[in-house]
């Protein structure tokens, strides 16, 4: 009796382990209210939904070689990891995930989150952060030549579809232009800088006759160092800053810069820069940085520089004071102010009519730091909070239908002992699912399935039991040692089985991806609570019903 | 106490030559439908590619859909209604397609919504799932479910020939195998959509399947154990699938109604998953009694036991009902030794 005392309390002190390990905890996290992330306190079973059910973004990013090799890509990965983390950490969003994977991968896992693109840009941006002056020399205008040269003999000449429209098109840029020095700002341009661009134009409408890609695209902009380009000379002229032979045309310590893309009504135009190579100061000197809203530059990124990188951008602005300073982002420029003072420890980015998110962007990019190596998306998997709800509802269904199913074979055919195996079923069901938020293992879609699947299997070890017993007392056994001899016998059938499954999920595990990890995880899970609760529980049931039973009464089998 | 099939007399082996022509026609038909054309319906993960799940606000003519992906620039777009007119699946795995996603895997489906924006307005439908998958995660994710498969089926192979001795083991393994070869003819031949799920199912088949064949052939052992005098070894084999036989309709039942749960209720992205298992229950419970016992018997046959006659083992057994069995004399020397 001692026996079956000890036996009765490992079922319940695993029951309890069990429940305890699912009940609903108070746990403080990020949720979302409205459609944003907010830390709150939640009371929720403590179990992982995959991105599956509760929806979200699945992302594989690799090292992007298209433009540069790397050469230790691991030792880059891990710090880009850092980088991303940050941002993500910064993001918000409840329950991350950023791993990197192999040698040469980062997985990141966005649950809940419905803006997917966001997201991306947020991750992949490299957020490498240059202060620049730019040219006043006119170092364009002298190696326009040069330029045309180098960018004829690559071959690179403007798509077809605008051939003899050439004149046309240099009219409305030449338009454009006037129709921007009236629309000069007075913040963007000192006296200097508008003559020096007068002057400068006419040069250019000297080197226009001449045809070249770039003499004939180019039209001085509002500031020394600005030009404005026809968006349809934008792809040609791109391409040509990309090779080599133009790059080397480029006068010394100048490099080439695209504005980012202005939203001016009428016809669209790019604007081009030429600037200093060397950087004042980068992003790497910045501490801090945070979105603002400035009453007259709309939405704004304020930054703060560390004590070194304060002491060189102020002694390097003083000496460029009425200069104009691009603000380049990933080699784009944002704006190019003039340099009213020396500007110490603090500044700010006007980002020109960008929205208070892309300012908020902005300033967590700058916060986290830049990529070290530039990332692609090799893998994206993204689904909608709906979708996943929907999963969850038809698979909490499904496994209703096949336990109701289950628990009506079960008893039709056993009934005492069928309603003993569904006491048993209840436990796996209560001890799978433990096991599975005990090991913080993740619940997918095919896991839940095949939580519904092992419901239908897991009744197969009492089903053996008992029909072994059904056999011994067929045999003419009492009641008790058919029981015994049942358990017995089905014992070994019963362990090879799971074991030959067991090594499947193993191996499916090792294998598999999210979803289907989650499968193999649940598959195991569920094998062990069945071996455990048809060897130990049944038997234990059983061994109680004898205990009670009065000399030779028969079980309903 | 309800009993169905109990204390039954089958002669199940009887049928295996029926059996075993059915099977070999079947895998038969796989096979030739693969010769016709090798083209097996892979999900994304495995191609790369981008797959797109839509939900419009109001029903979208399909050609209308076709011809605005076809305007992002995508090649042989494949649309498939799914569940409801209002909602539909977009595949773009044309080789092109799939080469451009090595840059960025978003590429594909970014421009596709581009132009569904254009078309529909972005406040009229919305994407409830995404999966863009470079070519080189889609070869990974191939060659690693490949592996997956080897290796499962090779750790099941020695399991089982270390579980048994080797007579029962290699029955045992080339039964496994048959059943992986049935299952695979079987998605050839509807077209399943093969994802890392069906992956999945085959390997719980495989696991599930086995377990048929390691009960029967337990209970194989322990008859051998305990032979009546002048029982063959096609009797004991017929003898341990009729004892056998409550558990595994009992099992199967169960099974099955889980599986038809599956099939009915879970939704669009299980079933697949439901279908590998709702037929491979079918597929072990044939395979245990006829791939995996006919093999043994002819095992049994082709390399004796010590002390047993061979015609005692003989596949070609006249003696083919039980009341015939019945009337066979008793023979000398028919005890086989373990």
């Amino acid at each position: 009796m001692a026996n079956l005392k000890y036996r009765f309390l490992i079922i319940a002190g695993l029951l309890l382990a069990s429940a305890w390990s699912l009940f609903p905890r108070t746990v403080v996290e990020r949720v979302k209210r409205d459609g944003v992330f907010v830390m709150d306190t939640v009371r929720r079973v403590p179990l992982k939904q995959g991105l599956d059910l509760q929806g979200g973004m699945h992302m594989t990013l690799e090292v992007d070689e298209s433009k540069q090799a790397v050469a230790n890509k691991s030792e880059a990965l891990d710090r880009a990891l850092k980088v991303v983390r940050v941002r993500i950490d910064q993001f918000g969003v409840s329950e991350p995930v950023v791993q990197k994977v192999g040698d040469d991968r980062i997985i990141v896992e966005l649950p809940g989150i419905d803006d997917p693109e966001r997201a991306q840009a947020l991750i992949q941006q490299a957020a490498f952060l240059e202060f620049q002056i730019t040219d006043e020399s006119g170092a364009l205008e002298k190696s326009l030549s040069r330029l045309d040269e180098a960018a004829k003999n690559a071959g690179i000449r403007i798509a077809a579809q605008t051939a003899g429209g050439d004149t046309a098109a240099s009219k409305s840029v030449t338009s454009l232009l006037t129709a921007n020095d009236s629309t000069v700002r007075k913040d963007s341009a000192n006296k200097g800088g508008v003559d020096a661009a007068k002057t400068a134009a006419d040069s250019l409408k000297a080197a226009l006759a001449a045809g070249g890609l770039f003499s004939s695209n180019i039209q001085q902009g509002r500031m020394p160092g600005e030009y404005i380009i026809a968006d349809r000379a934008y792809e040609a002229i791109d391409s040509a800053m990309r090779t080599q032979s133009v790059r080397d045309a480029m006068p010394p310590a100048k490099v080439l810069r695209w504005g980012v893309d202005t939203g001016v009504t009428g016809q669209r135009y790019r604007t081009l820069y030429v600037l200093d190579t060397r950087p004042l100061i980068t992003g790497a000197d910045l501490i801090d940085a945070k979105p603002s809203t400035d009453p007259m530059q709309g939405n704004v990124v304020q930054f703060t520089l560390n004590n070194e990188g304060a002491r060189r951008f102020k002694s390097e602005t003083g000496k460029h004071v009425q200069d104009n300073m691009a603000i380049v982002l990933d080699q784009r420029v944002i704006t190019a102010p003039v340099i009213n003072e020396a500007i110490g420890r603090s500044g700010q980015i006007t980002l020109g009519g960008g929205t208070l998110q892309a300012a908020q962007d902005l300033a967590l990019v700058l916060r986290a730091g830049a990529l070290p190596v530039p990332l692609k998306v090799s893998e994206v998997r993204t689904i909608g909070a709906s979708l996943g709800e929907d999963s969850i509802n038809k698979g909490v269904l499904a496994l209703g239908i096949a336990l109701a199913l289950v628990v009506v074979i079960m008893i039709s055919y056993y009934r005492f002992a069928g309603m003993l195996a569904v006491a048993g079923l209840a436990l796996f069901l209560i001890y799978t699912l433990a096991t599975l938020a005990g090991f913080d293992a993740v619940l997918t879609l095919p896991g839940l399935a095949g939580f519904v699947l092992s419901v239908g299997i897991a009744v197969d070890a009492n089903v053996l039991i008992f029909e072994r017993i059904r056999e011994e007392m067929v045999h003419g056994k009492s009641m008790r040692l058919s029981i015994d001899e049942g358990f017995k016998h089905a014992l070994s059938a019963i362990v090879d089985t799971s074991v030959a499954t067991i090594l499947s999920g193993a191996v499916l595990y090792q294998y598999g991806t999210g979803p289907v990890r989650g499968f193999a995880v649940t598959l195991i899970a569920g094998l062990f609570a069945s071996l455990f609760t048809a060897i130990f529980v049944s038997k234990t049931l059983f061994m109680f019903w004898l205990s009670r039973a009065r000399g030779n009464q028969t079980l309903s089998i | 106490m309800i009993r169905i099939f109990h204390d039954t007399k089958f002669d199940f082996i009887k049928w295996w030559k029926v059996a075993a022509i059915a099977t070999a026609a079947f895998i038969g038909l796989g096979v030739a439908s693969f010769a016709v054309n090798s083209a097996v319906n892979y999900s994304i993960e495995f191609t790369g590619g981008t797959l797109m799940q839509l939900r419009f606000n109001e029903a979208p003519s399909v050609s209308e859909l076709r011809s605005t992906v076809e305007g992002a620039g995508v090649g042989n777009p494949e649309i498939q209604q799914y569940g409801t007119n209002l909602e539909y699946t977009v595949r773009a795995r044309d080789a092109r397609d799939v080469e451009t996603q090595a840059a960025g895997a978003e590429g594909v489906s970014k421009k596709i919504q581009a132009a569904l924006n254009t078309k529909y307005g972005a406040d009229k439908y919305e994407v409830v799932r995404t999966e863009a998958v470079g070519p080189k995660v889609g070869s990974e994710l191939r060659s690693g479910a490949i592996k997956a498969m080897i290796i499962a089926s090779l750790i099941t192979l020695i399991y089982l020939a270390i579980r048994f001795d080797w007579r029962f083991g290699l029955a045992a393994v080339l039964a496994t195998g048959h059943d992986i070869l049935v299952t695979f003819a079987f998605i050839k031949l509807v077209h399943l959509e093969v994802s890392l799920t069906v992956v999945a199912a085959i390997l719980t088949l495989l696991g599930y399947s086995s377990n048929d064949t390691i009960i029967i052939f337990d209970r194989v052992r322990e008859n051998l154990r305990k032979q009546k005098r002048g029982e063959s070894f096609r009797e004991i084999l017929n003898r341990s699938v009729n004892e056998t036989l409550p558990r595994s309709v009992l099992t199967h039942a169960t099974t099955l109604a889980a599986t038809l749960a599956l099939l009915l209720v879970a939704g669009e992205v299980i079933r697949p998953f439901a279908w590998v298992m709702f037929f491979g229950i079918f597929v072990a419970t044939f395979s245990s009694i006829y791939v995996a016992g006919p093999l043994l018997m002819w095992i049994e046959h082709r390399f004796p036991r010590r002390g047993t006659s061979h015609a005692d083992l003989a596949i070609r057994d006249k003696a083919s009902t039980p009341a015939d069995l019945a009337k066979r004399p008793a023979m000398v020397g028919t005890k086989v030794g373990r």
